[in-house]
Order: C-alpha cells, then sequence, then structure tokens
C-alpha cells in the first residue's frame, strides 16, 4: 500500500510523463505536439516540486513561527527545487513560444498544421 | 581582470546579446559580434594556457562557496573544448557578412547576429559550468537560439524553402524531449546526493548509506540508475548519435550556410563533452562501464551509425545533406573511442571532436562559397565548378581528405588513435570496420570530386566566378587548420591525452 498512497505524487508524475509523451509522439497536428510537449515538461516541474517536500515541513520563511499560535517551527521543506523548477518552467515558456512562432510561420508557408499534409506538400515539390 | 576570465567569457557574449538588438544597424552590429567573438577566443586562449601552466581553475560566482554556489570549473578538456568553439565561432562569423546577405532577408540580420551569440554564449557555459542545473540552463539558451537560427533559413534561403521551418520545428521537439530527459536525469540525482555540484556530486554517489535497513554506496539505488539512464539518452538525443540522429539532416540541409557551418562545428561536440563529463567526471568509468553496459551499447550504436550513415551520404544528391549524414557518423567514431575506455580511445574521440570540428566547419564553410556563387548544394549543379571556382573547390578537396583520413590531414590523426586503440583492445574487427568506413568516405567525397572536375558545367552556371576573398580567407582559416594539425599534433592531441588521462584519473 506504501507504495501506491505513499509515492502519490510520484504516480501522477509519471502518468503526465507518460501523458505528454505519447501525445508528442502520436499526434500529428503540430499544436496538439506542442501541447504535448507541455504536459511532458510539467510533470517534471511536479517531480522536482514533489521532491523538496518533507513530510510535516512548512515553508522555509522567517520568522519560523506560525503567525497565530506563536507555535515555533522545527522542519522546512526544502525550497530549492522549486526555485529551481522557476527556472524551468520560464525555459518551458520560451520553449513554448518559440514553437508557436514556428507554427505560425508553417501555416503561413504550407496552409496547414497537419504534420502528414504538411509532409506530402513536401513530397510533391 | 585576470581572476574574473572565465565569467567574462560567458558574460561578454550574453550581454553582447541584446546590445544587438538595440542597436539593430547592420554594420554596427556585426562590428560589435565580431569584437566579442574574436575577444572571447582571446580569452579561451588565455584561459587554456594557464590551465595548462598552472592545472584547473575553479571560480565562485558572486563569491558562494561551492557546493551552495554556481561554479565554474576549467580543467584541460574544457579549456580544450572552449578553445575550439569560441575559435569556430570567431572564424565563422568573420566569413557571414556576404553569406547572410545572400541567405537571411536584410532586415533580420541583426537577429541573426543576437542569436549567434546566444547560441555561443549557451555553448560555452555548458562547457564551463561545473553545475549540472546551470549546465541545463546553458542547454536551452544555446538549442532555443538554434532553432530560431536554423528557421532563418525559411524567409531567404538558398535554394529558398520552407522545410527550414519544419526542420526547426522537428529539432525543438526532439531537442526539448532530450533536454526534459535530462533534466528529469539532473533532478533524480539531486534527490539522492542533494548537490547539484558536478565534483560534489562525485564524492556522494560513493558514499554508503542506509536504505530501509541495508547499506549501500547511492550509486547502487535504482533511482541513480534511472537517473543515469535519463541522462545518458537525454545526451544522445542531444549529440546526434544514431540512431537519434533524425532531426540532424534537415536541419542542417536548410539552415542558412554560416549557421549549418557553426551549428555543425560546435553543438553536437559540446553535447559530446556533456557525456564525457557525465560518464567520467559525475558517475566514473567503473559504473557506467563495468556495472553498466554503456561501453558495449555505445560502440554497438557507434558502429552500426558509421555504417548506416556513411552509405546512406553516398545516395544523397544534395550535398549539404550529405554532410549532414557524413556528421552522424563522424559522432559516432567519437562515441567509439568513447567506449573504448582507454586512454587512447579517449585521446581519439577528444581529439575528433577539435579535428572534425575544424574539417566539417572548413566543409561547410566552403558550402557557403558555391551557394553564394551558384544558389544550390544540388550535385548537379556542381558539375564542373573545379574550373570556375577552384580555391573554394580546393579547400572542399582538402576538406574531403580529412573526413577520409588521408595522411597529413587531422583526420589521420584520430583514426590513428582510434585504430591503436582498438588494437591494443585485440579487437581487430572493429579497426577493419574503422578502416573499411573511411572507403565509404572516399566514395561520398569522389562523387563531388568528379562532379566539380571532370564533368562539363551546365549552361546556366558559365558566368560562375570565384567566391570573394574575405569569405576564401575564413575558409582557408579552418581547413589549413586541418593540416596545420594533422602535421603538428603536439598541440591537439597532446592537449587531448592530457584530458583524457585527467578524466580516466579521476574515476575510481
Amino acid at each position: 500500500m506504501r507504495e501506491i498512497l505513499g509515492l502519490y505524487n510520484y504516480w501522477v508524475v509519471i502518468f503526465l510523463m507518460m501523458t505528454g509523451f505519447y501525445v508528442v509522439i502520436a499526434r500529428r497536428n503540430l499544436i496538439k505536439k506542442v501541447i504535448g510537449l507541455n504536459i511532458f515538461q510539467i510533470s517534471v516541474f511536479l517531480l522536482y516540486i514533489t521532491m523538496g517536500k518533507v513530510t510535516g515541513g512548512t515553508a522555509p520563511i522567517l520568522p519560523a513561527r506560525h503567525f497565530t499560535t506563536g507555535e515555533e517551527f522545527q522542519t522546512f521543506s526544502n525550497p530549492l527545487p522549486s526555485v529551481l523548477i522557476l527556472t524551468a518552467i520560464v525555459v518551458g515558456v520560451a520553449t513554448t513560444a518559440m514553437a508557436l512562432a514556428l507554427i505560425v510561420r508553417i501555416h503561413e508557408a504550407y496552409g496547414t498544421i497537419e504534420e502528414d499534409e504538411i509532409l506530402a506538400q513536401d513530397r510533391e515539390q | 581582470m585576470e581572476q574574473h576570465l572565465p565569467v567574462l567569457l560567458i558574460i561578454t557574449p550574453l550581454i553582447a546579446a541584446p546590445l544587438c538588438v538595440l542597436v539593430r544597424q547592420r554594420v554596427a552590429v556585426f562590428g560589435l559580434a565580431l569584437a566579442v567573438c574574436w575577444a572571447v577566443f582571446a580569452m579561451a586562449i588565455m584561459l587554456l594556457a594557464r590551465v595548462l601552466d598552472s592545472g584547473e581553475i575553479t571560480y565562485q560566482l558572486g563569491g558562494w562557496a561551492a557546493p551552495w554556489g554556481i561554479e565554474y570549473r576549467i580543467d584541460t578538456l574544457s579549456a580544450f573544448v572552449l578553445l575550439f568553439v569560441s575559435g569556430i565561432g570567431a572564424v565563422v562569423l568573420s566569413f557571414a557578412p556576404h553569406s547572410i546577405a545572400r541567405e537571411i532577408r536584410k532586415d533580420q540580420h541583426y537577429l541573426f547576429f543576437t542569436e549567434y551569440l546566444l547560441c555561443l554564449t549557451g555553448l560555452l557555459g555548458i562547457t564551463i559550468t561545473g553545475d549540472l542545473f546551470n549546465l541545463f540552463v546553458f542547454l536551452e539558451i544555446s538549442s532555443l537560439s538554434a532553432y530560431a537560427l536554423i528557421s532563418l533559413g525559411a524567409r531567404g534561403g538558398v535554394p529558398k524553402t520552407r522545410r527550414a521551418l519544419i526542420a526547426a520545428f522537428h529539432y525543438l521537439v526532439m531537442g526539448t524531449i532530450g533536454a526534459t530527459f535530462i533534466l528529469i536525469g539532473i533532478g533524480l540525482l539531486y534527490m539522492m546526493t542533494g548537490t547539484l555540484n558536478m565534483a560534489d556530486m562525485a564524492v556522494r554517489l560513493r558514499e554508503t548509506v542506509e536504505i530501509n535497513g541495508s547499506f549501500k554506496q547511492v550509486n547502487e539505488t535504482r533511482t541513480v540508475l534511472v537517473a543515469f539512464a535519463f541522462l545518458s539518452v537525454g545526451i544522445s538525443l542531444k549529440m546526434a548519435l544514431f540512431p537519434l540522429h533524425m532531426w540532424l539532416p534537415n536541419a542542417y540541409t536548410y539552415a542558412p550556410s554560416v549557421v549549418t557551418a557553426f551549428l555543425a562545428a560546435t553543438a553536437t561536440k559540446v553535447s559530446v563533452y556533456i557525456l564525457l563529463r557525465l560518464i567520467f567526471t559525475i558517475v566514473g568509468a567503473g559504473f557506467a562501464f563495468e556495472r553498466l553496459p554503456l561501453d558495449t551499447e555505445l560502440m554497438v550504436l557507434s558502429m552500426i551509425g558509421i555504417v548506416v550513415a556513411s552509405v546512406t551520404a553516398i545516395f544523397q544528391t544534395n550535398i549539404k545533406r550529405m554532410l549532414a549524414y557524413s556528421s552522424v557518423a563522424q559522432i559516432g567514431y567519437i562515441a567509439l573511442g568513447i567506449s573504448f575506455a582507454s586512454p587512447d580511445g579517449l585521446t581519439g574521440a577528444i581529439v575528433h571532436l577539435f579535428n572534425h570540428a575544424l574539417i566539417k566547419g572548413g566543409l561547410f564553410l566552403a558550402m557557403g562559397c558555391l551557394v553564394l556563387r551558384l544558389g544550390s548544394t544540388e550535385l548537379d549543379d556542381m558539375r564542373g565548378i573545379g574550373r570556375r571556382m577552384p580555391w573554394t573547390m580546393f579547400a572542399w578537396v582538402v576538406g574531403g581528405l580529412g573526413l577520409i583520413g588521408v595522411p597529413t590531414t587531422a583526420g589521420f590523426i584520430s583514426k590513428w588513435y582510434l585504430i591503436s586503440a582498438a588494437l591494443e583492445r585485440g579487437w581487430w574487427p572493429v579497426a577493419v570496420l574503422v578502416l573499411l568506413s573511411s572507403l565509404l568516405a572516399v566514395a561520398y567525397v569522389w562523387r563531388v570530386v568528379e562532379a566539380a572536375y571532370f564533368q562539363d558545367a551546365p549552361e546556366q552556371h558559365a558566368e560562375v566566378t570565384e567566391a570573394p576573398v574575405v569569405m576564401l580567407i575564413p575558409t582557408y582559416a579552418l581547413i589549413g587548420a586541418t593540416i596545420v594539425f594533422g602535421l603538428w599534433t603536439s598541440v591537439s592531441a597532446g592537449v587531448a591525452r592530457q584530458a583524457a588521462e585527467l578524466l580516466l584519473e579521476v574515476t575510481p
């Protein structure tokens, strides 16, 4: 049971990762490919955030006490993975923007965003 | 000033890139980019001299001590890679003005220089950093700018083709999958070690910990195995190791000539550098080659890759595509050298990084000259060109001889090391295969030579003249270097051997 419930977040990560990866490979529509790529990347963000969580830990912010009860906190979650993932999110946004910009240009040039039709047009030339 | 060299090397092109967007004026932007590239090359030479003189250099960004802060760490291998990446960056950029005037729309020139500087920053950053996450960020900087550079071929490419867009898109998808795999691997390693600093991680991976009541080394856990799998597949995608090379031929064929020359000479080489760092500095050769069969895997894939890619190259009618398949084969030689895990094999791999960068850079620059005058990269259009553009074709032929590995060219030195490493292990079939694959290279190089020198020019190319001298000088700088480093091996092979020995030494 511990493997299933205790590692709940990781199962979500793997499910999203495989979904995204499958969409990237299987879909022939370029926009859907980009969506798949996004899901794939976001699963990795979740992986990082999950690994930073310490059971019972709170956010590592000073002062280290509860603001109503005044109780002192002893355990903190690891902030570093979240910070890393902020950078990775920026990278992901840049990648998506770049991909969408390319798709706009592809649509201008080919009049379609279906990969099969694009390849067929290229073969005709 | 002197002690800040490592960070200046990265900061200078990084700051110059947005300046290019602000300035916009074509000549001024070119002047700025050119000055920055040559300055970076000069810094890389100084760094290599210092590393050879006094050993490894470390630099702590913002004064934060490693492993908490980001650390730049330059040993012989990274200084050597920095040297040739920045050198080729400078030479190729000197070649650029006439070539991009023909191949990229005028109002996009400043964007070309911006992307070029960003790509250079990313590649140098990957090589210099000692921090894994920093490496990922630089990898994405270089990749994103490479996608944009390739897509520039679509608006003004010669021959003008919208296929550059599809090529860039496919490269983006494959590149992002590769980079995300690398990110997953880095995350899993961080999970087990709690550090991102490569040197610190190497130590912690060998520590013993208690897991579920049993004691074992950190690198015996399944998490580390999975991390290593993700990292090696991701990096192989980035370095276009067969069979993960599918993005490469189209990207190289449809990109503007200058971009192809730059990326072909540097991008895949830097990915090989990441693989070397992963295997030898982080997890250790014992882990990768003894506990896991990465050496066998690399050897089998690289041998199949060499043969398949070389044979495919023979049947191409587009010369840029032919050279792209040849690049896949050459990556095979480099991976083969790594798989030996011996001083000779590793020296061969590292020196071939350098030699192949020079050879392929020079060949693609010669292609740039041909495109400028012919407006085509098809073999049919190259008929009889040897008489009309003698200097360009001579450079091409010398580069082609380097690909084959004829003695006195740099290509010979790499193959010499590879073959002696194979014989040292007693794997004579591997040595035979390296020799036979050189014959395949003879076949594809000969097709061009035959068309250029022994066939008559088609009528529409009767007026073609030699490329301008300002383009021939950078081309000959690279092609000449392949001869210089073929004869004078103490620099290239000597430094590569030192780098290889250092890599093998740190691994227990």
